[in-house]
Formats: structure tokens, C-alpha cells, sequence
């Protein structure tokens, strides 16, 4: 497959795509190295970029000074939680989709699709006046409930196509040998599904975590999650650089190491197997 | 291969997911049309009937032109840097090199950044005029800082905004080209053809139907961006740098005014629908199901 280069090429190509992966990665390479400076090194207007007195204060004000961990967990509760949920109901539906069929399948997945199209402002009025009539502002419960809403055909999506992958043809000869229904489930469909279902859920933690507009609409203290952490530094809090950095570090660090592992998913996951 | 029996036990398992789906389209929307006809503020007691007077209102005001312009703007900015950017650069990734496996994790990363940080990192380190990144480049370059976000607020969003979809276009194409089969590139390379040439008459036909995905699943974003004004920009200065998502948000949650901003709710329902009729087109003749 790969054809005859010659050093030469191969050295040009090195050098040119590394300086434009640095270039892109350059900003968050950036926040992680302001994140060690003191505040004065990291405001100064001639910047250092590895002569510096290299700290772990700011990490520590982080944590200390306003409650870090609790965002942390209210972000891993509204992420995880909404993704379990959000697999509950969307196993069976990808399942029964993509193994037994019906007339009515391409239309309800094309729907299920369109619905990712309705902007959130369109139901952000009545969501919002229902929450606060039920008491769920600022609830974690609430947060779950929404986003696994929002993520829900995204997550079906992906679940059908990977679904659909696992030849039918195992499935008749489990049923020759006598298999019922559940443990055809259980013991044969089960194994086979298993990548395609992990897969989804790094995915969907993903896009959960980063959500971003319903989090800032719908909490502000009690169930905010990172998002919300990260954005009441917009003002006048922003100018500390340093303490930006080390929070925005602990609340993109997860998130980028699990999307490092996942990136090959992330193709056929996101793209819905359309792109291999 | 499907039995009665089966098809029942699939129209069961599929059912709660359809039925809570359209539950959470349906029923919002259903509140949100019916808000839109009424002088609803949560600040004054008591509804009325407004007829269309909420439409009127919000469609004949000047922001709306404004935030409509931005959205398309934003929309279409991000596409053409994205699309264009990430064909070149997929095109540099799929070259025979070293370390390109860590070379992919510096591109993708940007895409795994929250949107808040995105904006913060991006508004106060590098385009602060005082004490950004690029203030500092500028003078010690001789120029004159410039104040991206006072003075150019939505190239600015747009920019950031590009930083973090760059990735997810390099990505997908670069999946897309390394699946095109390398014989013919060679054959064509033996008949003459130019790099040009072999570019447009056979990679970019190859890379068609990734390219209508990337489209898509941005668009679906795009159209909704949110979080990057909020933080950056608040949509000033005046109207600037405000989309329709923003301009219903703060009609409604910051002045309290629910009719109004219904309407406005309804109309982007309204203007994405009309992108999504489009792309669903494209995307049921570009999916095989």
C-alpha cells in the first residue's frame, strides 16, 4: 500500500505536518504550561516558555478555594448517568432495528436523526418553566434526564450501525441448535455487541461532558458540572490566568485521554459506520 | 429470518425509545408554539392572547437580522475553513512521514475541549489586546495589537469556533482518504494525470461522501452554538456577534419575556428545518440503510 518514497519526501512531509500539529495543539500545550507559572509570570507581557519557576499552586488554590471536586463529580454523575440511561433505552430499539427490521426502520432512524436538527431554543422555554414548576433547576437528576434526551439518537445511531455489522447468519444457526430468544441474547449477541456498546458509551460520555448550553441554562450552583465551572471565570476571575489554566486542565485533561483512546471509534461512531 | 413472535418482541423494544423521543420533541414544542401566541413575561402577573403580535415583533426587529446574518455567517465561515482546511491537511496527514500516529493526537485534540475553556483560554491568553498571545507577537513583530473580539467580535468567534472543528473534518477525511485505493492514484500518475488534476478528478470525488457527513453532523452544531458567545462575547458589542440561539436566550431567560421568546424559539425551528430538508436529502441518498 504505501508506495516508494524517498527520505527526502518523508522528511518534508515529517517537518511540515508536525509544525501544523503543533500549531494546532499549540493553545491547550499553552494553558497546560500557564498552569505551572505563578500569576505574575503568566499575566507578564513577555512570556516564557520553559524558564519559568514551574509551581503547583494554582492547582492547589483550585481545589482548595471554590469546592473544584464537587463540579468534578457533578460532572461525572450528569455524563455517566446520562450515558447509562441513554444505553438502557437505546439497546433494545438499535437491537430490534438492526435484527429484525420492518418497513418502518428508515423512516424512524432518519427521524430519530432529525430531531438532533430542532435547536434547543426551541424547547428551552417550556423545559425551563417545567423544571423550575418541578423543583429540578439546578438538579443533577434533571441534567441526567435532558442530556440523555439530547443524546439519545446519536446513541441509537451508533448502536444500529454497529449492530448491524454482526452477520445474521450466526444468529439462525444459534436458533437451529435450539437457542430461545434470551440466551440467543445472552450468550451469542451479547459477546459480539460488546465493543460496539463500549464504543457508544466513551462517546457519549464525551459529548455529554463538554455539553455546554443546557448546562449553563438549566444550573448554577448545587448541579453545575465543569462547564459551568469553567464559564463563571469569564469575569472578572478570567484575568487569572494561571488559575484559568489549572482549571481548565482538570476539566479538559479526562476528556482529552479518553478521546485519545477512542479517536478510531470516534470516525465510524460519529459518522455512523458511513466512513471507514 | 423474522417470526411473528420476533416482531413483536421488537416493536416492544423499540417502543420507549420512540415514544420518549417524540415525548421530548412533541410536547416542548407544542408549549413553546402555544407560548408564542400569548404577552408572557414572568416579571408581570397574568397571560394574554397576542395573536401574532410576538412574531411581528421579534421578526421585524433589527436584531433578528442581525443574529440571522451571524448564524449563517458562523455557519458558513466554520464550514469553508473546516471543509477546505481539513481536505488539505488530510491530504498532508495521509503522506508518508514520521510519528504520525502522535502527529493525529496534536490535530484531533482541540476536538475533545470543553467550549467554555475553548473560549476562555481562547478570548483571555491569546486574544486579550493587553495581555494575549498575540498582543505580545504583534508588538514584538512591531504591529499594533489589535482587539480581536472589541473590534471583530464574530471573525473572532468564528476563528475559535474553527479551531475546534478543524480536528473532526481533518479526521474524517483523512479516515475517508486512506481507504482510497492507492493503484489508482498510481495508474493516473502513469497516465499523465497532474497532482492537480488526480486531486479533483479522483480524491475529491472519493472524499464526497465523507465530506456531505462532515457537513451534516456541523451543521447540527453549528447551527446552536452557544457557549463560545456567552463566554466570549456576551453577543456584543450591541448585536454583533449574537445568533439566533443567543438572541432567543436572552429575550427570554435574561429579559424574562416567554412570549417573545417563543416566538423567536420557532422561528430557528423554523430556519432549521428548512437547513434540514436539505440535508437529509443529501444524507438519505449518501447513507446506505
Amino acid at each position: 500500500m504505501a508506495r516508494q518514497v524517498t527520505l527526502n519526501r518523508r522528511l518534508i512531509n515529517t517537518g511540515v505536518a508536525w509544525a501544523f500539529g503543533i500549531l494546532i495543539f499549540f493553545p491547550i500545550f499553552w494553558t497546560i504550561l500557564t498552569s505551572f507559572k505563578t500569576e505574575a509570570e503568566a499575566i507578564s507581557l513577555s512570556p516564557s516558555l520553559f524558564d519559568f519557576d514551574w509551581t503547583l499552586e494554582n492547582y492547589q488554590e483550585v481545589n482548595s478555594r471554590s469546592n473544584y471536586p464537587r463540579y468534578f463529580m457533578n460532572s461525572v454523575i450528569i455524563a455517566v448517568g446520562s450515558t447509562l440511561l441513554g444505553l438502557i433505552i437505546a439497546v433494545p430499539a438499535a437491537w430490534s432495528m438492526a435484527f429484525v427490521p420492518s418497513k418502518k426502520t428508515r423512516g424512524i432512524l432518519l427521524w430519530m436523526l432529525s430531531t438532533k436538527m430542532l435547536p434547543p431554543v426551541g424547547v428551552l422555554i417550556p423545559i425551563y418553566l417545567i423544571f423550575r414548576d418541578w423543583g429540578m433547576l439546578d438538579s443533577r437528576t434533571g441534567l441526567v434526564i435532558v442530556l440523555t434526551m439530547v443524546n439519545l439518537p446519536i446513541i441509537v445511531w451508533m448502536l444500529f450501525t454497529y449492530f448491524r455489522e454482526i452477520p445474521g447468519e450466526i444468529l439462525e444457526a444459534a436458533r437451529m441448535d435450539g437457542a430461545g430468544l434470551k440466551s440467543e441474547i445472552l450468550y451469542v449477541l451479547t459477546p459480539m455487541a460488546l465493543p460496539g456498546i463500549a464504543s457508544t458509551l466513551l462517546l457519549n460520555v464525551i459529548l455529554a461532558w463538554n455539553e455546554a448550553f443546557w448546562t449553563l441554562v438549566l444550573t448554577t450552583t448545587k448541579a453545575a458540572p465543569l462547564t459551568q465551572f469553567i464559564a463563571s471565570y469569564s469575569s472578572p476571575e478570567g484575568l487569572f490566568y494561571a488559575k484559568l489554566s489549572a482549571a481548565s486542565t482538570m476539566a479538559i485533561a479526562p476528556v482529552l485521554i479518553l478521546g485519545w483512546f477512542s479517536q478510531k471509534q470516534l470516525v465510524r461512531g460519529l459518522t455512523f459506520g458511513a466512513v471507514k | 429470518m423474522s417470526t411473528t413472535h420476533s416482531r413483536t418482541a421488537g416493536k416492544a423494544m423499540l417502543s420507549p425509545a420512540v415514544i420518549l423521543l417524540f415525548l421530548w420533541m412533541i410536547v416542548p414544542l407544542a408549549m413553546t408554539l402555544y407560548f408564542s401566541f400569548l404577552h408572557y413575561n414572568l416579571l408581570t402577573p397574568g397571560t394574554s392572547f397576542a395573536g401574532i403580535a410576538n412574531y411581528q415583533y421579534f421578526l421585524t426587529d433589527p436584531a433578528f437580522f442581525e443574529a440571522l446574518g451571524n448564524t449563517l455567517a458562523i455557519v458558513g465561515g466554520v464550514l469553508i475553513i473546516t471543509v477546505v482546511g481539513g481536505t488539505l491537511l488530510a491530504l498532508l496527514l495521509d503522506q508518508p512521514m514520521f510519528g504520525q500516529g502522535i502527529v493525529r493526537l496534536l490535530f484531533i485534540a482541540p476536538f475533545f475541549v470543553m467550549p467554555t475553556v475553548t473560549a476562555l483560554v481562547w478570548k483571555n491568553m491569546f486574544m486579550n489586546p493587553t495581555n494575549g498571545l498575540f498582543a505580545w507577537l504583534a508588538n514584538t513583530l512591531g504591529a499594533t495589537p489589535i482587539d480581536f473580539l472589541g473590534h471583530h467580535p464574530l471573525a473572532s468567534i468564528i476563528m475559535i469556533v474553527s479551531w475546534q472543528w478543524l480536528p473532526f473534518a481533518t479526521l474524517i477525511l483523512l479516515t475517508a482518504m486512506q481507504s482510497l485505493d492507492s493503484e489508482q492514484i498510481e495508474a493516473a500518475e502513469m497516465d499523465g494525470a497532474s497532482a492537480v488534476s488526480r486531486f479533483f478528478h479522483i480524491i475529491v470525488p472519493h472524499l464526497a461522501r465523507a465530506g456531505t457527513v462532515v457537513i451534516l453532523i456541523q451543521t447540527i452544531f453549528l447551527l446552536s452554538i452557544f457557549a463560545e458567545i456567552l463566554v466570549t462575547t456576551n453577543g456584543g458589542p450591541g448585536y454583533a456577534s449574537t445568533n439566533i440561539p443567543y438572541l432567543v436566550y436572552m429575550q427570554s431567560l435574561l429579559q424574562f419575556d416567554v412570549g417573545g421568546g417563543s416566538a423567536g424559539g420557532i422561528v430557528a425551528v423554523v430556519l432549521a428545518n428548512i437547513v434540514a430538508i436539505f440535508l437529509m436529502r443529501m444524507v438519505g441518498k449518501n447513507l446506505d440503510l
